[in-house]
């Protein structure tokens, strides 16, 4: 049994627990383990050494919601069952039969756990093997997520949470279209949902859109974001498709008129359903990609290490993100060069349409690339614009694969190579990037468990365990406390990071655009400004591809990218490099990489120690607390003294700690310093590798290698 | 579209007019008086002159495209004429020169009076100028530094250093005529109990005569890293009682229980070359020794290996399947076949295992093996100076053929002794200074001026095959020694975040996962590519040093000005290294 306080967080139940269990140690091939207990509750499988921890456990970087050897039910991705030697991936119907004497378990962060069953009593690990078959992989409903049973007590520190935008107001609208100086209308209509209840609660169209309720709820041109020139981007859905076609014609023509009016009468379309891979193919090409980094032995990580260049690239990941990105910045040049409108379609509108349309905001916008204002853009797009997480993400283990896609993952390692090409432009980390890809398996947080605004608004009133005070409050995934102490949120800011000096604030509302906004021409008067891309055949091929039943049309990888946004790219790289202006990704091969802090943080063998960025980081941090340091002794001696010093930001930066004792690794701070011995590690079954089957491999070095000795 | 085109100029010295003072008597051999068209594969055809000098071909635009190209004569490893008088199409007549150093070059001049005659004559002229009698340029470069880095190595200093000679190992100068062998140094060290007619004896079974010799002696637990040829065992299966028990030697200095031969090439090429005569040490003669085979491929199969990376890089970089077009060329797996071998080496050395190397002439694989080894356990390696000995000593010294590998000044490019050993060497290095970028004094532009002025010819460092030849050449009187002019300006080379560990050893993740193409070297021409003169880390963290400096000034201005005792405390807090990091960051922490 548990012993008491061992749950950190309240509501959590056990289902059931068997010992003793042996966990075996990733490190080796050795079968070596520790023994303990392995438990199932309504909120995780974790398991408990019989053993007092020999590593210090006070580490910087903890998660205080689930520690190392604690698994969400929500995180398991896939188990695997040992029998006889075999390896069988469990699912419903196996569980029933037989237990197996090792079960593995693939987790959605990345990491794996192999359990030996063999040492308990029958009895005990067939209960807790199928206990947990049970509770991480059969369908269940959305009341049995543990956010319904937490009760978590809402901490202190609420600054976070208070600090994002959420989206979730009128007023958090009409601020953000202020900020940008958009010229758009906010509908208030749909508060209680009654225009539909997969629209936003609060969102904002164009001006000149009339009658909401024609719409019914589709084909609605959502207004995101306006360049300052005046253009804007939205994103649709597509109109109804039972509608009779001059219907249809007409919707497309309402819609796509209604955006060209917000600026200049120009707007360029973009179907993404069309140009981009659909959500199956993304949920597919990542299935294949994970795999590579899930890795249970050594022997198969150095078999893998083979062929790692061409099973990276077959299974079309980097590339889905290079398309995507590729994407963003077409849109980029429409709004930056062109100051063109754009309008951004999709089947639901709510899974390409929030990635790009998020990527394109960051890209231009410095605002998007504060942590402040990354957490608003995503509540912005994402939560508040009804992405839906609940089923994307298959939290509920439905077995209708149709909607399950990684597409929030998706926009993350998008941003991440951004982040990766242009670190001093973001104040957030990829640490901090990488915690949030944890946390939509972390099942405390309403932001990631609900299909839309309705939805959450729905369940959240329902679902309330003490229904009588009011509606049930989940914290959202921003209230960070609830995962991190401050020592540890301090990684999720960037040390490189610079804020941009205030008095040059003025620089991002330039000149005034040419046109004001307001113009309003009769629509018959429709002149095709000689730009291209321009509205009239835009329309045209839009209307043609609606009306083409769409079958998965994106095979292999795309064309090379159009001629014109490599223009675009490289006469934005000539120019001088503003952290605080417009940022636009290298998308060549060499220079789209894999997210190495992710996936390989639970690799032992990849492990640099004493290696990796972080031993520049270290360093950075030591030097920048000497400056600190300095800066503060010269103000006590001389307080007019100081004024008179450097006035460079670096000093709004929080000190990481890091542990000083021991040497880090790279996959700091996900992981420690290593504690093994100091032995290399030796790659095996390099021979494999190169098989240089041509003649020249039995050359001699030299041509004249007679020897002419003996 | 003002691209520079090169990212690091193969002169580290600045110049200011197009044939710069670089040179006391820059020797102009050819300016053009008419137009030629640089094709560029990243912008277009752009107008502008040539001018030829004895080091350097340099292009300037004439029109509006800034683009300047400057690239010693050295780099190029062939000239070639392109289309004829009656050929048609634009630019279609002109040369084609094949740079060594990863890029091509395309000139089209017009098609009258056989404009292209002179340009040619004299690239070619000049580029070869070995296979046209003359001197190479570093013979003619009257360069001067303050530094002479021919001072740089010396083999006693350096073996003293390591701690030898002791009761195990001497120090012989049987070698100083070159007569033992005519491709090592001249002082050699070998097991204390080895007489110099033993020596001899060896030398007959060791392939050119190359008998082990020691490396590395590991001062703790005095374990060695030596290095030789194999050994000629023939057909037949030849053995030799005074190899084995030399060998016997090697292994008995410090009691190691099994000696560990390290043959670089792969089980099947050893084989092979007991039909020429040579061969690897078998069981049966060598009985108190292990033989692991490291498979590293030699010297053909690593040419076509660069030149299929070429192919993929130059002039554009493979669009459609980078990753399997970057594997297909084995480029990285080679990297790693060889890192994996040095920290093997390192490896057993460290565990108190004295070791032998060798490949098949020990001259290519096993320098690689023996120097990244070396540089994996010896932290003075690390340094910008300890790097230069290094090269010096197992490169240079040690007679790796940098003559026929690189065929400087010598027009015959298909010369299939030609071979990118250094290059792959060099990219072990900064593979390793990647994964622990606080552990070199060194940055990457030093390993970039390195591999650029190993083809340049401007300086005597690289020339030759091996000591006999450069003594005989006389070449440390009459060239500059590269390492004079890296260590005139040092600061152009040091790493800022250089930590000093002494006793670390050093090993390196030889996973493909690890493993990158060096782009900033191998795509340095494309102007796409981004690649930042610095790092964002490396500038905030000057910035920030610039700023501790200024602070430490104004607090050493105020400190004088009051002579009060309380400035003790700020004494102690002000001291740079003094305080630990932790203590600075616990009470510094800021609230959110």
């Amino acid at each position: 049994m548990i012993c008491s306080g061992f749950f950190v967080t309240s509501g959590e139940v056990e289902f059931c627990s068997a010992n003793p269990i042996l966990k075996y140690t990733q490190d080796d091939l050795s079968q070596r383990g520790v023994f303990g207990t392995l438990f199932c509750t309504n909120f995780r499988v974790t398991f408990i050494s019989d053993e007092k921890p020999q590593e210090k456990t006070d580490k910087t970087f903890k998660n205080k919601l689930y520690g190392e050897n604690d698994i969400p039910l929500m995180c398991v991705d896939h188990i695997y069952g040992v029998y006889d030697e075999k390896r069988k991936l469990i699912t419903g119907g196996l569980v029933k039969n037989k237990y197996p004497s090792k079960m593995i378990i693939h987790c959605k962060d990345l990491r794996v756990f192999q359990f030996s069953l063999t040492f308990s009593k029958e009895e005990d690990a067939k209960k807790i093997f199928q206990g947990i078959a049970h509770h991480c992989l059969e369908e269940k409903s959305l009341k049995c997520v543990f956010a319904f049973s937490y009760m978590g007590t809402p901490s202190p520190e609420m600054q976070w949470k208070q600090e994002t935008v959420m989206f979730d107001s009128p007023e958090d609208w009409t601020q953000e279209m202020k900020r940008t100086k958009a010229n758009c209308r906010l509908v208030t209509e749909n508060e209680n949902f009654e225009l539909s209840q997969r629209l936003p609660k609060y969102f904002v169209i164009p001006l000149t859109i009339g009658d909401l309720f024609s719409y019914q709820g589709k084909g609605l041109p959502i207004w995101c974001w306006s360049h300052y020139s005046g253009c804007a981007l939205f994103k649709a859905s597509f109109p109804p498709v039972t509608q009779e076609d001059g219907d249809f014609q007409k919707h497309l023509d309402t819609m796509i008129n209604a955006v060209a009016h917000n600026h200049l009468y120009s707007v360029k379309t973009e179907d993404l359903s069309e140009s981009l891979p659909n959500i199956q193919d993304i949920q597919q090409s990542y299935n294949k990609f994970k795999q590579f980094f899930l890795i249970e032995n050594s022997t198969d990580f150095w078999l893998s290490d083979v062929k790692w260049f061409s099973s990276l690239e077959s299974s079309g990941w980097l590339d889905i993100i290079r398309q995507c990105l590729q994407k963003a910045v077409e849109v980029v040049e429409c709004l930056e060069k062109d100051n063109t409108n754009v309008l951004i379609t999709e089947e639901e509108g709510t899974d390409l349409c929030c990635v790009i349309s998020s990527l394109a905001q960051i890209m231009l916008d410095p605002y998007y690339r504060t942590l402040m204002g990354f957490q608003s853009l995503v509540q912005k797009e994402w939560v508040a614009g009804c992405h839906a997480f609940l089923d994307r993400c298959n939290h509920l283990h439905q077995k209708d694969k149709e909607y399950h896609s990684p597409v929030f993952l998706l926009f993350l390692e998008c941003v991440w190579q951004l982040v990766h090409q242009h670190s001093p432009a973001f104040q957030f980390s990829e640490t901090y990037l990488t915690v949030l890809s944890d946390s939509v398996h972390v099942p405390v947080f309403s932001t990631f468990l609900f299909n839309s605004s309705h939805h959450r608004e729905s369940v959240m009133k329902a679902e309330s365990p003490l229904a009588q005070s009011g509606p049930l409050s989940c914290p959202t995934v921003w209230d960070w406390s609830v995962q991190f102490d401050s020592k540890a949120q301090n990684f999720f800011f960037n040390p490189l990071y610079l804020e941009k000096v205030k008095h040059d604030r003025a620089v991002r509302k330039p000149h005034k655009p040419k046109h004001q906004r307001n113009l309003s021409l009769p629509s018959t008067a429709f002149k095709t400004p000689p730009k291209k891309g321009f509205f009239k055949d835009e329309t045209d091929s839009l209307k043609k591809m609606l009306r083409v039943k769409r079958l998965s049309r994106w095979r292999g990888s795309p064309d090379a990218p159009a001629a014109t946004t490599r223009e675009f790219f490289e006469s934005w790289q000539h120019r001088p490099l503003d952290y605080h202006g417009l940022l636009l990704p290298c998308l060549d091969g060499p220079a789209v990489h894999i997210w190495m802090q992710r996936y390989l943080r639970w690799i032992p063998e990849v492990y640099i120690l004493g290696g990796g960025s972080v031993a520049v980081m270290t360093k950075l941090m030591e030097l920048l607390s000497q400056v600190q340091d300095l800066k503060r002794v010269l103000e006590q001696r001389d307080s007019s003294q100081a004024a008179k010093l450097d006035h460079r930001p670096y000093f709004q930066h929080r000190l990481l700690s890091f542990d000083s004792s021991g040497r880090l690794s790279s996959s700091f701070p996900f992981a420690y310093t290593c504690y093994r011995s100091f032995k290399p590690i030796i790659p095996t079954g390099l021979m494999q590798s190169l098989m240089v089957t041509d003649s020249l491999a039995s050359q001699e070095d030299e041509a004249s290698s007679v020897v002419s000795f003996v | 579209m003002g691209t520079p085109l090169f990212i690091y100029a193969p002169s580290s010295v600045s110049h200011s007019s197009p044939l710069g003072a670089l040179f006391v008597f820059p020797t102009l051999f050819y300016s053009s008086d008419k137009d030629i068209i640089y094709i560029c594969p990243f912008n277009a055809a752009v107008k502008g002159k040539v001018f030829i000098t004895n080091y350097r071909l340099y292009f300037k635009n004439t029109d509006s495209m800034p683009v300047t190209l400057d690239v010693p004569l050295g780099v190029i490893s062939r000239v070639e004429k392109m289309g004829g008088a009656s050929s048609r199409g634009e630019n279609s007549y002109g040369l084609e020169i094949t740079c060594k150093d990863m890029r091509n070059l395309r000139f089209a001049l017009k098609q009258e009076g056989h404009s292209r005659r002179d340009i040619f004559e004299i690239i070619f002229k000049y580029a070869f100028p070995l296979s046209h009698g003359m001197q190479l340029f570093a013979f003619l470069s009257q360069e001067k530094y303050e530094e002479n880095g021919w001072n740089v190595y010396e083999a006693m200093e350096e073996y003293r250093r390591q701690g030898v000679p002791n009761s195990e190992w001497r120090v012989t100068f049987i070698n100083k005529n070159y007569e033992l062998c005519d491709t090592y140094p001249t002082i050699l060290v070998v097991p204390y109990k080895a007489t110099d007619e033993d020596l001899k004896r060896v030398a007959t079974f060791r392939s050119r005569c190359r008998i082990p010799v020691l490396s590395w002696f590991h001062k703790e637990n005095h374990a060695v890293i030596t290095r030789c040829s194999q050994p000629l065992v023939g057909m037949s299966g030849k053995r030799n009682k005074d190899d084995e028990r030399y060998l016997d030697l090697i292994r008995e200095a410090n009691g190691t229980t099994k000696l560990t031969i390290y043959d670089a090439r792969p089980n099947v090429n050893a084989v092979a070359n007991k039909a020429t005569g040579g061969g690897y040490e078998g069981d049966d003669a060598y009985q108190n020794a292990e033989l692991v085979f490291l498979d590293i491929h030699n010297i053909h199969v690593m040419r076509e290996s660069l030149k299929k990376l070429k192919d993929i890089v130059y002039p554009n970089v493979e669009e459609s399947h980078w990753l399997s077009s970057l594997e297909s060329t084995h480029w990285l797996e080679h990297i790693k076949l060889v890192l994996s071998g040095a920290i093997q080496v390192a490896d057993k050395v460290s565990s108190g295992s004295s070791v032998v190397v060798h490949c098949s002439d020990g001259w290519d694989r096993t320098a690689q093996l023996t120097s990244l080894s070396m540089l994996m356990l010896d932290s003075y390696y690390r340094t910008l100076r300890g790097f230069q000995v290094l090269l010096e000593k197992e490169w240079i010294g040690f007679g790796h053929k940098f003559a026929s590998r690189i065929g400087h000044g010598d027009k015959n490019h298909a010369d299939q002794d030609r071979s990118p050993i250094f290059v792959q060497f060099i990219d072990c290095v900064w593979q390793m200074t990647k994964q622990f970028p606080t552990a070199f004094e060194f940055n990457e532009r030093l390993l970039v001026v390195i591999l650029d002025h190993l083809y340049s010819c401007r300086f005597g460092t690289f020339l030759y095959n091996c000591e006999s030849a450069r003594e005989s050449n006389n070449v440390r009187a009459k060239t500059v020694s590269l390492w004079s002019s890296v260590n005139s300006d040092t600061s152009l080379y040091i790493n800022p975040f250089y930590t000093p560990e002494s006793s670390r050893v050093l090993y390196p993740v030889a996973s493909m996962r690890h493993l990158e193409l060096w782009v900033t070297y191998y795509i340095r021409w494309n102007p796409r590519i981004q690649h930042q003169q610095q790092s964002p880390v490396e500038q905030r963290y000057k910035e920030l040093l610039v700023l501790r400096d200024q602070y430490l000034k104004k607090l050493e201005e105020l400190q004088l000005s009051d002579s009060t005792p309380s400035s003790t405390h700020l004494t102690n807090s002000s001291t740079p290294n003094a305080a630990t990091p932790n203590q600075h960051i616990t009470h510094l922490q800021t609230p959110f």
